[in-house]
């Protein structure tokens, strides 16, 4: 993991994963897309609404996914000083916001033909708005602290603070009484949604995946780019007032 | 609407929302890369470089 630590590495490795992540996204989606819209029956009650399920259950996922990333990176800042952990976190807030969003549109967009209302106050949907706002705050803390360092370590509190709220999203279909079905597909037993749906769903949900990694990779890159132009920044100024001062390399 | 049957609209709109939040996720990605690599460049020809690199090229 201390390999990765050096900026310089990362940007190479990330210069050369992003390419490929995007290429790998891009086919998968063509091809679920394809599937979702010419192969995949639509469902005995729903009818051809469940295809609003394509890309409402990968962003739940990816909701709930993203805060995790953020939450072992938080550790990472934490626990082990890592230098990209706290790149990994602000780099990742944003994707997880904008998923969320995603997540609760869709859902919003498919509750109205389905339930006959556009939002209920039931857990699984105010937990999801409650993950949605602690994203809010996340990249509010990140843009309130000039000092990433400083930030990054108020973030990262707040962010294992927030994880709480994770498991809380994942079985509120299970503890509370809720208009929002139950899983259907990650579930101990296994999933009981027909395989004809499951594939093309796993197949987004993949697409979905490699989309994100490659959006946190090339995020975390603009996050060490900015953080040296604000090195050199600093060091032009110092230079300019006291000729010969050099700034460490590193992240900041 | 589209074969998609009486609530296509919503089908659609969902879809729409995807492709611009996808898009916009990817727009500013690319964009931020630019503006952060041009104002780098714009440093380094300033003269700002970092200690590593002053190493690298021997500089002092």
């Amino acid at each position: 993991m201390w390999r990765y630590a050096n900026p310089t590495v990362f940007l190479g490795i990330a210069a050369r994963l992003i390419p490929i992540l995007s290429v790998l996204a891009a086919g998968l989606a063509v091809v679920g897309l394809w599937i979702v819209f010419f192969v995949a029956p639509a469902d005995y009650q729903q009818g051809q609404t469940v295809k609003i399920m394509y890309i409402h259950v990968p962003a739940a996922w990816l909701a709930m996914g993203c805060y995790s990333v953020m939450a072992l990176s938080a550790i990472g800042t934490l626990v082990w000083r890592h230098p990209l952990a706290d790149v990994s976190n602000k780099a990742a807030a944003p994707l997880g916001a904008a998923f969320t969003a995603l997540c609760l549109l869709t859902g919003s967009l498919w509750g109205k033909p389905m339930w006959g209302t556009w939002w209920v106050w039931d857990a699984r949907l105010t937990s999801v708005l409650v993950l949605f706002l602690m994203y809010c705050g996340v990249i509010a803390l990140w843009n309130a602290i000039e000092d990433p360092t400083r930030a990054g370590r108020s973030v990262a509190i707040l962010t294992l603070v927030g994880f709480v709220n994770i498991p809380i999203v994942k079985f509120s279909v299970d503890w509370w009484n809720t208009l929002h079905q139950p899983a259907r597909v990650i579930r101990l037993d296994g999933p009981t949604i027909d395989p004809s749906m499951l594939w093309p769903l796993l197949i987004m949900a993949a697409a979905a995946t490699l989309l994100f990694v490659a959006l946190h990779l090339a995020g975390m890159r603009n996050e060490i780019l900015r953080r040296r132009v604000r090195t050199l920044g600093l060091l032009a100024a110092s230079q300019d007032e006291a000729p010969g001062l050099a700034v460490a390399e590193g992240t900041r | 609407m589209f074969g998609l049957g009486p609530h296509g609209g919503f089908i659609v709109a969902s879809y729409a929302a995807a492709v611009l939040i996808v898009g916009g996720l990817i727009l500013r990605a690319v964009l931020d890369h630019r503006a952060q690599k041009t104002a780098l460049a714009r440093l380094e020809e300033r003269g700002a470089r970092r200690r590593s690199d002053r190493a690298r090229d021997g500089r002092p």
